[in-house]
């Protein structure tokens, strides 16, 4: 069928006068094809480069040491340690490490509720679920992933809240618990959907040498299809986390936005992707706030960078290794 | 009707009725559908326990389905349609509520292309007796090192047990599968070409092996190969089309077939 | 039998949690639809807020959404596209081609409030500091404007379109660029008259989720070009020469009212949150009704696709 679509399509193409025209055309179509090839080379390149030219920047003005702690007075005039977050103020203060801490007391927790429930609602999707269910199913989670996250941020900061506090008697209603809830609604798709591709990956007759070996459903599951696919399941989980390390909205509007160092997941946090999205509104260009934030958005990508490379290599071995 | 040409030399250590030990899976009337189409019409045959029964004929003609009805791996991931009987032992295999996991430690198997899981040559092998619970933490080395001697394959991986199985060729994949198969301590034995991915040496070694094995368990071979057929089997089964032609001592069919069509086949009029 | 309870137990857990993830879904949808439905009508949908937003409607921010996903899907579709075609056509197994996808899958993973940063630092600053430079009267093009929100976004869902694209295009049969080319065809009018019209459904899944995921992101537009209060469209009226008559039109270097943006500044910053509840709902229901209805067209599409190639 298709095979005719095809030649009657071009069996007449409308040949241009002679050779070299027809050459031309194609020569320039190929040369702006090749152009806009380069588009995400030069994208992810330039964010690169303008994150880092203005975070660098910061330096001229900061010390490094600075972005760990700094000395101030306190009220006995007495020099002490510490480590915050102040940029507004008469010394001003740019301490990364309640930053950075909020970010992973958030990311922290969210992934590791997200990969239970995203293992397992990936294993059943390709393992328990019929083909009808399926179909179902898969959609849904899929539909689950196209939540705007400012949607979720609204809903933990309307209701998921209260009943936190409710159930866990907090005393600060938006807290880095709430976030990570909210977060995991975002990652948990992230996971699932990459946990099912990982298991339908591995070859059906791994599966048929489990089940005529005597072992049941669950045993051929759990000893060889899960264990075949692990390196895809480690990428699944490493990339949710780096969508939680990189998430905003929900951060923002659910965490409390404090920037204290805190390892209780019930106080207010504040992580780096909220601290960039609520004071960059807010700052001259050019200051040194300003260069501050673009420092904090170059460790965050970073992160998100290491932690990505680290799922790429995961997906490579996997390959590598069912292709034996 | 001319004499066909013999195809290979029987073996002479053949007992001399193959055909008087008991049955040790039956099939009666048996028919097999899959979603969309009939694979097995009317197969009624008998496998002597502790022989060698081969299943010849053309492609498509149902023999895989055929053995991979008696351990019940044909359904895995389809509906299926079975009428008739297929007995081990006298016990229906098709009757509601029969242990799939109990039959298939009984019957093992063997598949086309070795199917080595990716993990340990170790592992592998103690794979069975470990989710069957057959064996303690002591008793599974014993276990891995007798299947491994009876697969032949033990002195070749001794130092390397826990290394990837994976790593194998082709030809030790396939004898790695069989001790897999073996340390269940199955007693029925299907295999589906299991030479068809090996190289003529690796070849002879399975069948040397399966050799050995008809003194302990009951093997059903399926192979396109005739003068493999000739080689290893008791009694060969000839199938055209979803139905069983005949079937009767190897010697006798590759010699002096019943049916016109069997001897067509062997001479290689078709297939 | 002991292995038998074991797998009961473990199977039905597994249905348990898959359940439980799509309920908690579910939940959350119906509470915003719950909360959001009383204000759902035709006048909130067509008129402009009101009495520091707690009442009125959210016309601007559904039009300013619509201008910029238009505006977004514009400049991305294009690139996304071409680019795909170079790497699945032109580029082949190469090293570029390995490094063009690895550069796709880098883009996908980066935070989206780093495209802010980018869209503040490059866009707003970088290129239109420089355009005015060059222009030479004043600030018009460095500061925050539809356009390069737009400019923001497009860069954010080009790996979107990059990879459906491509995935559309890989899923066209070898054989048939093979009979093409046998006939005489160059690359070029193989792609275009033979590998596109059949890649033509995966193109528009792509768009469409495309569309979606404009629509949702806050974070790249916080300072790109939104506005909270904007009592007048983002529209310019050009003039028609000899006619008099003036015909409006979007103005991409204006500001914008956008529904996630709204939603964010209402329920964070606004004076009385209790006050603009209801319509912090309704508009949360609207923009969730949109994305719904963009990802189920685009899910739907994505199956009558795969039909159709499993009926040939």
């Amino acid at each position: 069928m298709a095979t005719e679509t095809v030649v009657d399509e071009i069996a007449p193409p409308r040949r241009p006068r002679g050779r070299k025209r027809s050459l031309w055309g194609e020569r320039i179509v190929e040369w702006f094809l090749t152009l806009n090839g380069f588009v995400a080379i030069a994208a992810i390149l330039l964010i690169f480069l303008f994150l880092f030219k203005e975070g660098v920047q910061a330096f001229q003005t900061i010390s490094p040491g600075r972005f760990i702690q700094t000395t101030e007075l306190d009220f006995d005039n007495v020099p002490r340690t510490v480590r915050m977050w102040q940029p507004v103020s008469t010394n001003p203060k740019y301490s990364l490490v309640p930053l950075v801490l909020g970010s992973f007391l958030v990311a922290l927790p969210a992934t590791l509720i997200a990969t239970l429930l995203g293992v397992a609602t990936g294993i059943y999707l390709a393992e328990v679920a019929g083909k009808r269910t399926r179909e179902i199913v898969k959609p849904g989670i899929e539909l689950m992933a196209g939540v705007p996250s400012v949607v979720i941020g609204f809903f933990c900061l309307a209701t998921l809240a209260t009943l936190v506090q409710d159930a866990f008697g907090t005393t600060f209603r938006l807290n880095a618990f709430v976030g990570a809830l909210g977060v995991c609604f975002v990652i948990v798709p992230v996971i699932a959907t990459m946990t099912d591709d990982a298991l339908r990956a591995v070859p059906g007759y791994l599966r048929e040498g489990a089940l005529a070996l005597g072992a049941n459903r669950w045993e051929t599951i759990l000893r060889v299809v899960v264990p075949a696919a692990a390196s895809g399941l480690t990428a699944s989980i490493l990339l949710g986390m780096g969508r939680a390390l990189g998430e905003t909205m929900i951060v923002l509007m659910a965490t409390g936005n404090a920037a204290q160092v805190t390892l209780n997941p019930f106080e207010s946090v504040r992580t780096m992707t909220a601290t960039i999205a609520a004071e960059l509104g807010a700052v001259p260009q050019g200051g040194e706030q300003y260069r501050a934030l673009f420092l904090v958005g170059s460790v965050l990508f970073a992160f998100t960078f290491g932690v990505n490379l680290l799922a790429e290599m995961a997906v490579s071995r996997m390959r590598k290794r069912l292709a034996l | 009707m001319s004499r066909p040409v013999l195809l290979a030399t029987p073996r002479s250590s053949r007992p001399p009725d193959p055909g008087a030990n008991p049955a040790k899976v039956s099939f009666q009337a048996m028919s097999f559908s899959y979603r969309e189409r009939k694979a097995l019409s009317g197969v009624t045959l008998e496998v002597p326990e502790k022989r060698v029964t081969a299943i010849i004929g053309p492609s498509g003609c149902g023999k895989s389905t055929l053995i991979k009805s008696i351990n019940r791996i044909a359904e895995v991931g389809t509906d299926v349609r079975v009428e008739g009987r297929v007995e081990l032992e006298g016990l229906d295999i098709y009757a509601p509520g029969t242990d799939l996991v109990d039959l298939r430690r009984r019957v093992g198997m063997l598949f086309q292309k070795p199917n080595p899981f990716p993990k340990t040559i170790f592992e592998n092998v103690a794979f069975g007796p470990r989710i069957h619970g057959s064996a303690g933490a002591t008793d599974l080395e014993a276990v891995v090192e007798k299947s491994l001697r009876q697969a032949a394959l033990w002195e070749e991986v001794r130092d390397r047990l826990h290394s990837p199985a994976l790593e194998l060729s082709g030809g030790q994949q396939q004898r790695l599968c069989l001790a897999r198969v073996l340390a269940v301590d199955p007693e029925v034995i299907l295999m589906d070409e299991p030479c068809s991915a090996l190289d003529p040496i690796s070849t002879a070694r399975i069948e040397e092996l399966i050799e050995e094995l008809r003194q302990s368990y009951t093997v059903v071979i399926v192979t396109h190969n005739m003068q493999q057929a000739a080689r290893v089997s008791d009694r060969t089964a000839f199938l055209l089309n979803g139905e069983l032609v005949e079937v009767g001592e190897t010697e006798k069919i590759f010699t002096n077939p019943s049916d016109r069509r069997t001897e067509d086949y062997i001479t290689g009029r078709f297939g | 039998m002991k292995r038998r309870l074991a797998q009961i137990l473990a199977l039905s857990a597994l249905r348990g949690i898959a359940l439980a993830v799509l309920l908690t879904t579910l939940l959350m949808l119906a509470s915003i639809a719950i909360g959001g439905a009383s204000s759902i009508s035709w006048e909130f949908l067509t008129a402009e807020p009101v009495e520091g937003m707690t009442r009125g409607g959210i016309f601007p921010a559904i039009f300013g959404t619509v201008c910029i996903t238009l505006l977004m899907i514009v400049l991305a579709l294009p690139l996304g596209v071409c680019a795909a075609i170079y790497m699945v056509e032109y580029a082949g197994n190469s090293v570029l081609s390995r490094v063009i996808r690895a550069s796709v899958n880098n883009l996908a993973g980066v935070p989206s409030i780093v495209f802010g940063l980018f869209g503040v630092g490059f866009f707003v600053l970088f290129v239109g500091r420089s355009l005015d430079k060059v222009r030479g009267g004043g600030l018009l093009f460095g500061q925050p404007a539809m356009l390069w929100a737009a400019a923001t976004l497009a860069v954010l869902v080009l790996p979107v379109i990059i990879v459906n694209t491509a995935e559309a295009l890989t899923a066209v049969p070898r054989s048939h660029r093979e009979a093409s080319f046998a006939l005489g065809a160059t690359r070029w009018q193989t792609v275009r008259r033979v590998v596109l019209p059949q890649a033509r459904s995966g193109i528009l899944t792509g768009s469409i989720l495309s569309i979606s995921r404009g629509a949702g992101e806050t974070a790249p537009i916080l300072f790109t070009g939104c506005a909270y209060f904007l009592p007048r469209l983002p529209l310019v009226h050009l003039e028609i020469p000899f006619t008099g008559l003036s015909v409006p039109m979007v103005n991409p270097l204006d500001q914008f009212m956008e529904l996630s943006y709204h939603i964010f500044i209402m329920a964070t910053q606004s004076t009385d949150a209790a006050a603009t509840r209801p319509i912090q709902y309704g508009t949360t229901l609207v923009l969730v009704g949109l994305t719904f209805l963009l990802n189920i067209s685009a899910i739907f599409l994505r199956v009558r696709y795969r039909r159709a190639l499993e009926a040939r």
